[in-house]
Formats: C-alpha cells, structure tokens, sequence
C-alpha cells in the first residue's frame, strides 16, 4: 500500500532556488535523459506506455499510446508541443510546477521528443504569467548550454530545438488543434478532427500534444521504471499526480497523491472546509466537470470512478464552496467565463452561451419566469455535443449538473436575487463592510 | 432589436485605432521581430511573440506595429489585425504604466474578488478596461490565472499578487502610484507592464531568478508529507526538516 500522498513531480518545491539547473541535477536531474538516450526511441515509449500514464490535461488518453499514433512512414518533421496554457477555472498546478521546477519539464521534453522522433519540441505558456515564462526560458537555455538540448545531445547525435513560445490570453488555446493554430500564428480556433493532430498536426505535420504535468511525469518514470510508476494508483488510473485543492479550505494547496485518493482525505490533511462551514458543493476537475456535492466525497479521485459519478476527472482542481455560496451565482460566474472565451467558430457555443448568459442573469436577479429552467436545459441540449470542441460540453456540464443538484436554488431565482439568499460578503474571505446588488455587473 | 431586454451587441468590441498613427517602431524593432521569426520552421508562428513586442513598444497594438508583422512575415494587416483582435492580451488602447488585473471568475469571485475589483475601480476612479488619466494604471477584469489555491488573485503587469484583501491591494496600489519598488509574492520585482511585455517576446530581462521557488500553498502537500512521513515507493528519504522530529513517524497510513 503506498502513502497518502507521494510527492515525485513536487519533491524539490520546498528546495532553495530549485528551478536553477544544479539544484535540480543534485537531486538527480537529468539522469533519466542519459538512460534514455541509452535506449532506442522505441523502448523509451515503451517503458511509457507500460507505466500506464494517462494525459493529466483533462481527458485522461494514455500518453505513450498518443506518442504511438504519430505514423513512422511520414516523412513530414514531427512535432511534441507542450500544452502549458493552464486556464481552466480551478486548475492550477501546471504553473507551481513551472515556477519551482521548469527543468522537470524540459528534461521531460527531451525525453518524450526523443522517444517521438521530434527535432523540433515548443512549450506553449499561456502568456498572463510572466514570472512563469521567464523560469522556462531560463531552463531551457541553461538545458542548452549544458549540452542537454540542441545539436548531438550528451554525444548521442540526437539533435533537438526547443522553444518556449507565449500565447496571449485566449482559454480555447488549451484545446489542442486551437492551440495549433495559434501556435501556427492564428486565431486560436479548434480544427474539425480527423484528421487528428498525431497525423496532421502543427505545419500539418504529425504532431504531439502533452500537457505540462504528462510531460513531466515522464522523466520519473525512465529514472525508475514501468512497474515503479504503475504501483501508485489504481487499477486502471495509474501513477501520482497532483491534485489542486482551493475555495473555502482552511489551507488551500496543492496535494501530489497517488490517483483514487478522496476528498475527504486530502480536506483532513488541509484541516477541512473554513471554520463554522461546511461543504455544500465541489468540482473535481474544473469548471467544466461536472459538479459534486458532500455525498460524493469518499469516491476514488481517478478516471473512472469520476466517469461513473457522472463527472470526470479532468485537472484535478478541487474547488470548494461552503454553504454561504449562491449556486446560480456561481454558475452564472462560470457561464460568463464560457461566453466569454468561445472563440465564435461554431454557432451552438457562441450563441447558446450568450443567451445562458442573459438567461441566468434573470435567475441571479430573482427575475426568472416559470419555464426558464426548462429553457436552460434546452438550450444546454443544443450546445453540448454540437460544437467543434470540448469547451461548449464543459460549458453545459457546470450548468446541468448545478440544475440536477441544486433545482430548488434556480426555482428561487423565479422571486428572490441570489444576493438575498445568499449575501455575497458572506462568502468572501474578507470583512465586506458595503455590500452591493448583484456587485459584479 | 430596440426595446428587447437582451443586450444585442458586444461593448468591449473594437478594432484597431487607426486615427492615431504615432509609432515608435524602429529598423531596430523590425530587426528584432526578424529574430523572433528565425526562432520557428515558419516564421508566422512569430505573429504572437512579435505583437507583444510591438505592445512593448507601442504601448498598444498600433497600425504601424500592425503592418511591421504583415511585412516581416508576407502576410496582409487584415490577417495580422484578426489574430491581434483575437486575443485579449492585446490592447487595442494605450494601457497604464502598471496593469492591473482582479480575476472575477466564479472562484476568486465568491472569494472576495468581486468586492476587490469595486474597491480598485473606486480607489483609482476609472472603469475596467479604463487608463488612468496621468498613464499610471490601466484595469482589466481578468479570468482564472491559475492560482486559485491563492484565491483572490490580483495580477500587476502579470505577475501574481496572492491572498488579496482590499487593504493589500490599497497598499499595493498606493506603492505603485508612488514608484515605491514592489515585489511580487511569487515573482520579481515590479517592472511596467511595457517591459513585461518584452519578456513575453521572448527577450529575457535577467530577472528570473527573482523570488521564492514556490508560495506557502504550493507546498503543502509536501510539507504535510514530510511531517507524517509520506512519500513515493523507493523515493529517497526526504530532506530532514525541524518538524519532522515532531511528527508521527508511522508511513503508510493509507
């Protein structure tokens, strides 16, 4: 049986300046990558495809299968594109992992890039964080100096360019053929697949798209092994990952677990929900999971364990909200964010979610008229599932799920505003001492 | 659509101001955008990088840094412009010497960061997406910034700014109103949000190793783990700290 928690990917976080390059090889950086240039592309993938890890972006694919679907009789470059453009609501791990430890990374790049075939490797930030930036790009230019990237890596004639490139703010960029495009210097807009980015990728070249954490799991797994990695976790779900837990916790943080630890165990080791609260509502991996509620607490925090609650496991971002919190404000809030961030390709999501927008400003008000929830519901039906990409499903699986557990809250909003029932001064961690109508429009 | 209750148009639209065709780009600049291109196997995966830089500049996306891309990259000021008008990072106005963002979205917002962005609103007397009349400060109402377990979060020319209340964000704001140098809780110290744009470029400003490796909630759960004795299979001991005499020794506990 393996601890609680068993951190790897955060082990040296507490670590004096452990994002320079000597302090992350005392601790044995960049032993894995001489392993791995030891053994052929093909074992390295191998080794990653036995461990069992799965995509820590969201959907949760098996990596080293992604990795075997780029065709060895292309004769286009492949790519490896990192997808560190963390931007959904609650999800906040990848960027602690770039600010302490960016060589975890870029040694994970190297490795993974290698393994693929790639000679050319991007790390794709999401741009609103500078400090973030400005520690992979030293990383990666100390990786070059010391031989680690660039031309005949470590002697093995293995040449690799790696580029750190910042996006400019647009959510929908994390969505992988979206952040292609811009990557490619456009408007960061989802491509209809197939053809899949694995074959027709960036320069419609075959290309891989990781997540930051993915990536960065994988240098463990060369230094260590298949079995070592596969023997944390659970049947199906694999390995340790980090788990974001934020929202009205006594000690917000972040928790490097095996997967199918619960929330209940992770809120008793941050001292649980805020003083004289209590749980009313939580995601399990962002705003576009599915939302859960108390009764949901000892469920296995693992891929399937969440598909079977009716949710998933997405980022790991376990936001949580204590009784004092309007559920229709809360969604409205999320809805907004989706309205927001549709990059107005496709019609069901640029339009279905304005009018959710409208829609649920009524309920915030108290000013929802009978039939509105119904509304809701079928206006969620004509999104979800009727758009290029994942973000107009994640946009209706906040709202659907908020609808299923907390009815009686939108019914409310057919008479009383939301900030009635609920006074938002309560659910701020600060004294409010002027508290406003409806304070954020 | 007159009399509808449904709002029918978008406020924050808008193009780029090609009224006002003041430039401060130089052969220097379009050189520079010219590195940024070699850096990829196709130079209009530049475009992103080189509008930061022509913010860095310009202090906004201006139509001269507009027609510097298209000409540096052979593409037209219509697709430079359409991808400029895509992304929200790009200001199609001057904004301040320090930006200021407050994240709205729903956690930071039930949070405390809804009141927070009211309280910066009034304490500078402008509007979000307004500049200060004397340059110093432009606000913007931001999106999830990935530090919700620092919620609220405020941002100064991107770099954090955790555990907001409404006196720190006084106080932040009154030091950067009086030049006072500010350091980021998880960052370096403030520069303006011209020269934030030029790291974003990809030109480095030597400030990298600024600041801590990680803030209190980043580590928690490897504090937690070292205190209970917890850690990976054959994972080396970890680095003895003080509190680990202290703690229960048992491992294993799961």
């Amino acid at each position: 049986m393996t601890d609680v928690l068993t951190p790897v990917l955060s082990a040296n976080w507490a670590d004096e300046r452990a994002w320079k390059l000597t302090n992350y090889e005392r601790r044995g950086g960049y032993r894995a990558l001489r392993t791995a240039l030891g053994q052929s592309p093909a074992e390295v993938m191998e080794t990653v495809k036995e461990s069992g890890l799965r995509g820590r972006g969201g959907a949760g694919f098996p990596t080293g299968m992604k990795w075997s679907f780029v065709p060895k009789d292309n004769p286009n470059p492949k790519y490896l594109v990192v997808n560190a453009d963390e931007s959904e609501p609650g999800t906040c791990k990848d960027m602690p992992l770039m600010l302490a430890s960016p060589h975890t990374l870029v040694e994970g790049v190297i490795i993974s890039a290698y393994a693929i075939g790639c000679s050319y490797a991007f790390i794709y930030c999401r741009g609103e964080v500078l400090h973030v930036v400005r520690r992979l790009q030293q990383a990666v230019r100390e990786a070059y100096s010391a031989g680690y990237a660039g031309k005949n890596i470590l002697g093995s004639g293995y040449d690799l360019e790696v580029v750190v490139h910042a996006g400019a703010g647009a959510y929908i960029c994390g969505e992988e053929t979206a952040l292609l495009d811009s990557l490619e210097g456009r408007r960061g807009q989802p491509r209809l697949r197939p053809p899949f980015p694995a074959v027709a990728g960036l320069y419609a070249s075959p290309t891989v798209v990781n997540n930051v954490e993915s990536i960065a799991s994988v240098p463990s797994i060369i230094d260590h092994g298949a079995s070592w990695f596969s023997s944390m976790g659970t049947e199906k779900s694999k390995g340790m990952t980090i788990y974001s837990l934020s929202g009205h916790v006594k000690r917000p943080g972040q928790f490097e677990a095996p997967l199918g630890v619960t929330l209940r165990q992770l809120l008793e080791l941050s001292g649980g929900i805020r003083e004289g609260h209590e749980l009313k509502f939580w995601t399990p991996g962002g705003s576009s999971t599915p939302i859960l509620t108390p009764e949901h607490l000892d469920l296995p925090l693992d891929y399937e364990s969440m598909a079977g609650a009716g949710t998933m496991l997405g980022t790991k971002a376990l936001q949580c909200f204590d009784e004092t919190t309007s559920v229709v404000r809360t969604t409205l809030r999320w809805i907004e964010f989706y309205k927001h961030e549709s990059c107005g390709k496709c019609t069901p999501c640029r339009e279905g979610n304005w009018w959710l927008v409208q829609i649920l400003k009524k309920f915030e008000a108290g000013r929802a008229e009978s039939g509105d929830i119904e509304k809701l519901l079928d206006i969620a039906d004509d999104i979800g599932g009727r758009s290029f990409c994942a973000l107009a499903d994640g946009a209706v699986a906040c709202l659907t799920s908020a609808i299923k557990y907390f009815r009686d809250e939108f019914e409310a909003g057919m008479h009383t505003p939301a900030w009635e029932l609920f006074p938002y001064g309560r659910s701020a961690l600060f004294e409010v001492a002027d508290e406003r109508e409806g304070a954020h429009a | 659509m007159s009399g509808h209750e449904f709002e029918s148009w978008f406020p924050d639209s808008g193009g780029i101001d090609y009224e006002d065709t003041a430039t401060a780009i130089t052969d220097a600049t379009v050189e520079e955008m010219r590195q940024i291109a070699a850096r990829y196997p196709q130079p209009r995966s530049a475009l992103l990088p080189m509008l930061h830089l022509v913010q860095s500049v310009e202090g906004r996306i201006s139509p001269a840094g507009v027609r510097a891309c298209a000409e540096v990259l052979g593409i037209t000021t219509a697709q430079v412009s359409g991808v400029a008008t895509f992304y929200t990072m790009y200001r199609r106005r001057p904004g301040g010497r320090h930006h200021v963002g407050v994240c709205t979205t729903a956690l930071c917002a039930v949070m405390g960061g809804d009141h927070l962005l009211d309280r910066v609103c009034d304490k500078l007397g402008i509007h979000e997406g307004e500049t200060t009349a004397d340059g110093t400060f432009s606000i913007e109402r931001i999106e999830c910034n990935a530090a919700c377990d620092f919620a609220p979060v405020m941002m100064v020319n991107w770099e954090f700014f955790d555990n907001m209340t409404p006196a720190k964000a006084d106080e932040l704001l009154d030091a950067l109103a009086a030049g006072t140098a500010v350091k980021s809780p998880r960052g370096a110290t403030l520069t303006s949000w011209r020269e934030a744009e030029r790291v974003l470029a990809g030109f480095p400003d030597g400030r990298a190793d600024e600041g801590p490796t990680a803030g209190e909630a980043s580590t928690l759960g490897l504090r937690v783990a070292r205190e209970k004795g917890w850690r990976a299979p054959d994972a080396p001991p970890p680095v003895p700290t003080p509190t680990d005499e202290a703690s229960d020794n048992q491992g294993g506990a799961a």
